[in-house]
């Protein structure tokens, strides 16, 4: 018990950190890799709470797809370093008000539905389990098909945007090969 | 939680980081004699018996190089980046399990670092990873042919990893599992790449793409680009990467034979004899079982596997860019989606009939649509091989 709450220290504060890394690094790739540690992190977070296949999830979409691609853009557009920035004036305040609504709903969520003991609780060996995993597959494909299915629609509307913005006009002729 | 049990994770760990990095010093001995005699050369002999002292003289040569480090780099990501590299390598191989189990001390000792239900998640997510290092290599050298290199790669790896994925979920849904043991112990009644040899086909393709190996290495073509994402490395640092890409290679070998080949399952006719690895020797009073068999089957397929890559470096020649991003997205990634479809309605549809016919649909109908595939490149090389882009 008192090892995991070490670990979960130590974790809590690199997280905190990376997360602050990212909001006050001026480079924008080192910003990116701060948020792919913060991600990293919060993997082995849900892996704490015995959830292997979230936090495996978590690093192949979010530190795996997602950033690389958010690196991918910063390099090719050469944008390493940010401009000052130039903000609107009320988004300074705005800002400021809606940080602490939510610091308060999230500190108040956290001490009235779960004491910190039942928070920290070490999870069952249920988790890591082959049945354990089909179980969530069943209650995903059929319990949550609706919201599963509509999600693919919404992601395939996503990628044929993406195809119709990005494709350009060919002249007749010049196409490249395996077309 | 005994200390013991940390004692057992260390030593296991440790063992497998020294097998893999063993593994990469006689890999490139290796690679180089057999690209030799595939090129009619003698390659690396002189330095000891059949030049196998050659990786230790290479390891001592880098080791006493200097390392520059160019002027106006990303002094912090240019030394972070071979070792992101390196360890995503070395940390994939935890969860491929080397063979069954064998008593000590009254203890039952695995060997597998860790067995976990996600372990095919858990190698994606790593490999998902590996894709860091070279980027940031390429980024913060400073040079536009590393950055173009790093650039390559991450487009190339992110392509390829849908075809991996899903030709992946093509052993899991054979396997009925995440779990590679009991992938492995699936395949006890037949190699899954009998039934489907498409989908282990697509998986080595799309690893081959993974490593950034021959005819996929476009991110370090020297033509082009003098050596991609590692140009401004020297010394240790650059061994870090060839070290990366060798290991990579004996995992990524690892996984196509767990997945596909039996892991460290013996070959069907060999079930029953004393060569199985449930076998039990008896020697006069002693009774011993057959573990380590395990090991030595899965040491013969990797190296098949190996020389496979390897002859496949001295024939082929290298993608054009165009045609291999063509190829990824336009062929790959469709075939891959065909093979997941015939695999799952197959096994569906035996389930439910209990017919092995529909067993056996599966196989054929996915060479069928592999043909296809074939057959639609050959006529689009053939109609646009004056093309430009």
């Amino acid at each position: 018990m008192t090892s995991d709450l070490i670990v979960f220290i130590l974790l809590a504060l690199i997280a905190v950190a990376s997360a602050l890394g990212m909001a006050f690094s001026q480079n924008t790739v080192y910003a990116a890799l701060y948020l792919v540690l913060n991600f990293i992190v919060v993997a082995v977070f849900y892996l704490l709470l015995g959830a292997p296949f979230i936090a495996m999830a978590q690093i192949t979409v979010y530190a795996g797809a997602i950033m690389v691609l958010f690196v991918f853009v910063i390099m090719l557009l050469g944008v390493q370093s940010l401009p000052p920035a130039k903000t609107l004036p009320w988004q300074k305040p705005l800002a400021v008000v809606l940080a602490i609504l939510l610091a308060v709903e999230s500190t108040y969520l956290l001490l009235s539905r779960a004491p910190l003991t039942q928070a920290l609780a070490a999870p069952d060996a249920s988790a890591n389990t082959t049945s354990n995993l089909q179980q969530m597959a069943l209650a995903l494909f059929s319990e949550y098909l609706l919201p599963f299915e509509i999600t693919s629609i919404l992601l395939l509307v996503a990628m044929v945007g993406a195809i119709v913005l990005s494709k350009h006009e060919k002249k007749a002729g010049s196409g490249n090969g395996l077309g | 939680m005994d200390w013991i049990l940390w004692l057992e994770w260390f030593l296991k760990g440790l063992i497998l980081c020294l097998i893999l990095l063993g593994g990469f010093a006689y890999l490139t001995w290796y690679e180089r004699r057999a690209l030799a005699r595939m090129q009619v050369r003698v390659g690396p002999n002189r330095a000891g018996p059949q030049g196998l002292l050659q990786p230790i003289a290479d390891a001592i040569k880098l080791v006493f190089k200097e390392e520059f480090t160019p002027a106006h780099v990303y002094k912090v990501i240019f030394v972070l980046a071979p070792v992101l590299t390196v360890v995503p390598s070395l940390v994939l191989a935890a969860v491929i399990p080397l063979g069954t189990s064998f008593n000590l001390f009254g203890r039952t000792i695995h060997l597998y670092v860790s067995d976990i239900n996600v372990g095919v998640l858990y190698i994606m997510s790593i490999a998902a990873i590996g894709v860091y290092g070279i980027v940031l290599a390429g980024w913060s050298s400073n040079n536009k042919y590393a950055m173009i290199g790093g650039i390559r790669s991450t487009a190339q790896m992110i392509s390829y990893e849908l075809a991996l994925g899903l030709s992946i979920a093509v052993a899991i849904i054979m396997g009925n599992s995440m779990n590679l043991v009991e992938i492995i112990n699936a395949q006890k009644d037949g190699w899954f790449v009998v039934a489907q040899p498409v989908g282990a086909l697509i998986l080595w393709i799309a690893t081959l793409a993974e490593v950034n190996r021959a005819p996929f290495d476009m991110p370090e073509a020297e033509q082009e680009l003098t050596a991609g994402y590692h140009s401004e490395y020297s010394g240790m640092k650059f061994a870090l990467f060839f070290m990366a890409e060798y290991q990579k290679m004996i995992v990524v070998s690892m996984i196509l034979a767990t997945l596909f080949f039996g892991g460290y399952l013996e070959p069907a006719f060999l079930h029953g004899t004393f060569l199985s690895v449930d076998a039990v020797w008896t020697i006069g009073a002693w009774q011993f079982p057959a573990w380590f068999l395990g090991p030595i089957y899965l040491f013969i397929k990797v190296v098949i596997l190996l020389f496979v890559m390897i002859w496949v470096r001295a024939t082929w020649p290298r993608f054009r860019y165009d045609r291999l991003m063509s190829f990824g997205w336009k062929i790959l990634l469709p075939l891959s989606l065909a093979v997941v479809f015939i695999t799952a309605t197959g096994l569906l549809l035996q389930s439910e009939y209990n017919n092995a016919l529909y067993y056996w649909s599966i196989p054929v109908l996915s060479i069928i649509s592999l043909l296809i595939c074939v057959v639609f490149v050959n006529r689009d090389l053939r109609r646009k091989s004056y093309g430009r882009v």
